[in-house]
């Protein structure tokens, strides 16, 4: 651990930064934000936005729905089509917030109660330049189709790998041949948990492929991977543990097989937004934070540091496949993220043994802890990039 | 003196168990409520709000009484709940604990010390026969509960034909996490009072009067309700930052409070009681603080500030699961925690729930040890908590951030009268 600099900075919105920075001193109030802040009345018929402009920046509009039907709130370009910013699903009585950084510019503001026509209520709004100094360059939506466009090409190449491992993997289990099936098990699931969201987000397939013995509930068949590793790692299991039959066996080996396969079907035709991607690279560390730096994945065969490398390494596809993007908005979290991607990567790279990893109950309490607080680390400025990309 | 700090003056002590808890049980049929302020034995029982109770040092809720105290009581703002295995003791003896138990609850509700003597006073060679943390200061709402643990009712006491079918071993719930250490308990003690100190006092007090016929086995600290229990307490937040407990039963709904939390008169030795579910639920507050303010409010289905369901309104509004926004998607995400543990998604089934905010230090990872302890009462947990915990344990897409690791249920019978401890419905 190098990294040991103060965090504050990550907790603080841009916009407020910006603010101290430009005026030099230590705000009073706490309550002032760097951001222009305008509040926008959503009635059945009526759109009031408190002001007609506002300085070039973080604008925060915060919609208030006084009508009775779900709202919507839309900041479109001076073309009055292309949407820069939306906010969408205000329940009547709700308030919620849209955060954009607008350029100066011509805009127009609309609501669209019902969620239904051209909206009610459009309004010229203006942008007045402020002199902060933001690029977005580039051709953002060319970008957003790159990454999409990578992204799904990754997502399929990694469950192609599945499948062929999977069916090696099976077919030793089934053979008997526990020392081959042991072998392939942890190699084998990095390229499921490299895509782990993406797996999960199909609510039928992971409780049959990837449910823990804890997860069960009473009287409920116990299939997929963590069913096998059990019976190949029987010294783990409890007193009384008897091995799997053959025939269980083969139907467990099938039953992942066939799984694998419907998975291999449900990916050809996915497509994944911008925020989808950032939220993907966040929700696999926070499997990592969840599941494996505390080494209850894998109960019994203690591989988790393969899995730990999996889901950084497929966080790390997403976030190279955005940091482009990234750069332009926010150069200064991309740093950040880049340097605590390395730092816990230097951490995983510590455990490599051969072609793979030392066992997790081989790590001493300080090396977890280590884990745990990097994890934390780079948790933190990731969870932003959502937020700062869709701005 | 004033009349609201507890003394260990002998002249109190006389007013105490015995005469003034039938005056109070009158008394307790007048206010409804059952929240008589002022202390015992000065003449001048007046009736406290619950406002004035949540603020007010001086609110005393009587031991006695239909009904156990801290159920409906309004909730209090903190927490000391321990679980006890009963050691190598007969029935009788187990009788005698009970009636030793009541007898000091009733005097430290009442602000009074846990014996008759008091912390400072007594014989001078021999230990007082109160710890003393809480001379001086206010009841602060004490209420004292007890309950039974199914293991009670095994061969050791001849109480195995007493044991009601309600009374259930929990079933394994899916990604129940349980620890050994922080599971079961023949008998359990719940402290809740607005002042720590003597929430603990309690527990300390009655642990001490138990050695060598109970121990304790696990304990708990809770911080801040997290449930209102009356429609005059404003909705508390749970660690996850959001209000708890907004759908919560509460003690006005006298008529969902008779059917959904106490056991009928046909329930034998039970009869006016309640069941007692309590979980520990470690929340991962590290992984909720870093997901987005849009995945918070889907988990919870509720917004976060004002609490309303996101189909609209306010905090209070109920919720309409079938409103559709873009996409012909529900407002409320199907997944949604307030969808799976509304009354409506589970054929009316509510419980009263009364859990508190923990946070026990951290764990060897350096992430807070922080959480929820929950807590409810019902009348048939075979009806309420279990469908309903197995529909969230299965869906909710609040699990993500829980971990189940603790886990008791027990049965907490009708309140006590002078000469009838608790429970002495099970030696009849």
């Amino acid at each position: 651990m190098t990294s040991r600099r103060p965090r504050m900075a990550a907790a603080l919105g841009a916009g407020v930064l910006a603010a101290l920075v430009l005026s030099g001193c230590v705000a009073n109030d706490p309550q002032a934000e760097g951001s222009a802040a305008l509040s926008v009345d959503s009635s059945g018929t009526e759109c009031a936005v408190s002001e007609s402009t506002a300085p070039s920046g973080n604008v925060v509009f915060t919609v208030s729905n006084s009508g009775d039907a779900v709202t919507e709130f839309y900041l479109l370009a001076d073309d009055g089509l292309r949407i820069v910013g939306e906010v969408e699903n205000i329940g009547p009585g709700i308030e919620r917030d849209l955060v954009v950084q607008a350029r100066p510019g011509d805009y127009f503001t609309v609501c669209k109660p019902g969620m239904l026509g051209a909206g009610v209520g459009k309004t010229a709004f203006t942008v007045t330049d402020s002199g902060k100094d933001f690029e977005l360059g580039g051709d953002l939506e060319a970008q957003v189709d790159a990454a999409n466009a990578n992204y799904s090409s990754y997502v399929k190449d990694q469950v192609e790998n599945l499948v062929t491992g999977t069916e090696s993997f099976a077919a030793a289990y089934t053979a008997g041949d526990d020392d081959l099936a042991r072998s392939l098990y942890a190699p084998t699931r990095v390229f499921w948990e490299r895509i782990e969201t993406v797996a999960e987000s199909f609510g039928d397939l992971d409780p049959s492929m990837d449910l823990r013995e804890a997860d069960l509930e009473e009287g409920q068949d116990w299939t997929g991977w963590h069913a096998i590793e059990k019976d190949l790692w029987p010294a783990e299991a409890e007193a009384g543990f008897t091995a799997y039959t053959p025939e269980k066996r083969a139907a467990l080996a099938e039953r992942l097989v066939s799984d694998t396969d419907s998975l291999y079907a449900s990916v050809q035709d996915l497509e994944f937004t911008l925020d989808q991607q950032a939220n993907g690279a966040i929700g696999l560390l926070d499997e990592v934070a969840t599941g494996k730096v505390t080494g209850e994945e894998e109960f019994w065969s203690h591989t988790d540091h393969w899995d730990f490398q999996a889901n950084i390494d497929g966080a790390s596809v997403l976030y190279a496949g955005i940091r482009d993007i990234l750069l332009e908005k926010d150069e200064e979290l991309a740093a950040q993220l880049d340097e605590e991607f390395a730092e816990l990567q230097s951490l995983l790279d510590a455990q490599r043994v051969g072609d793979g990893f030392a066992l997790y109950t081989e790590l001493s309490d300080d090396e977890i802890r280590a884990f745990s607080d990097q994890v934390n680390a780079l948790g933190e400025p990731l969870s932003r990039l959502t937020g700062v990309l869709v701005l | 003196m004033t009349n609201d700090t507890r003394t260990d003056d002998r002249r109190s002590d006389d007013t105490t168990a015995e005469r003034s808890g039938l005056s109070r049980r009158g008394l307790f049929g007048l206010v409804g409520a059952g929240v008589v302020g002022g202390a015992v034995g000065f003449g001048i029982d007046r009736v406290i709000t619950p406002e004035a109770s949540a603020s007010g040092a001086a609110a005393v809720y009587p031991f006695y009484g239909e009904h156990q105290a801290g159920i409906v009581t309004p909730a209090q703002d903190r927490l000391h709940f321990a679980a006890f295995d009963v050691g190598a003791i007969g029935r009788e003896e187990l009788a005698e604990l009970l009636a030793d138990w009541s007898y000091a609850a009733n005097r430290m509700t009442a602000g009074l010390g846990a014996g008759e003597f008091g912390a400072a006073s007594g014989p001078y060679d021999s230990p007082p026969d109160d710890t003393g943390e809480a001379l001086d200061l206010p009841p602060a709402g004490l209420t004292i509960t007890f309950g039974f643990g199914p293991t009670l009712f095994d061969d050791r006491f001849g109480l195995a034909s007493k044991r009601p079918a309600a009374l259930i071993d929990l079933p394994h719930f899916p990604g129940d996490a349980l620890v050994d250490g922080l599971v079961g308990g023949d008998l359990c003690i719940q402290a809740c009072s607005d002042d720590p100190q003597v929430a603990v006092h309690a527990i300390r007090n009655l642990s001490r009067i138990a050695f060598g016929r109970a121990s304790l086995r696990w304990s708990q600290l809770g911080f801040g309700r997290t449930s209102s229990t009356t429609r005059a307490q404003a909705t508390p937040r749970n660690l996850f930052g959001f209000k708890d407990g907004t759908a919560n039963l509460r003690a006005e709904d006298t008529a969902k409070v008779d059917s959904q939390v106490w056991v009928a008169d046909d329930g034998g030795w039970m009869a006016g009681g309640s069941y007692l579910v309590s979980r520990k639920i470690r929340m991962t507050i590290e992984t909720w603080d870093r997901a987005s303010l849009r995945e918070q409010e889907r988990v919870v289905g509720r917004t976060k500030g004002e609490g309303a369901p996101l189909s609209g309104g306010t905090e209070f509004t109920e919720p309409d699961f079938a409103l559709a926004g873009r996409g012909d998607a529900p407002l409320i995400d199907e997944a949604a925690h307030v969808r799976l543990a509304h009354p409506g998604s589970n054929g009316g089934a509510a419980m009263l729930r009364r859990g508190y905010n923990f946070v026990d230090g951290n764990d060897e990872l350096g992430r807070l040890n922080a959480g929820l302890f929950f807590i409810c009462f019902q009348s048939d947990p075979r009806e309420q908590f279990v469908p309903i915990q197995l529909k969230l344990a299965r869906n909710d897409a609040m699990n993500e951030y829980l971990r189940h690791v603790g886990s008791g249920i027990f049965a907490v019978p009708a309140g006590a009268s002078a000469g009838r401890p608790i429970g002495a419905g099970l030696f009849d």
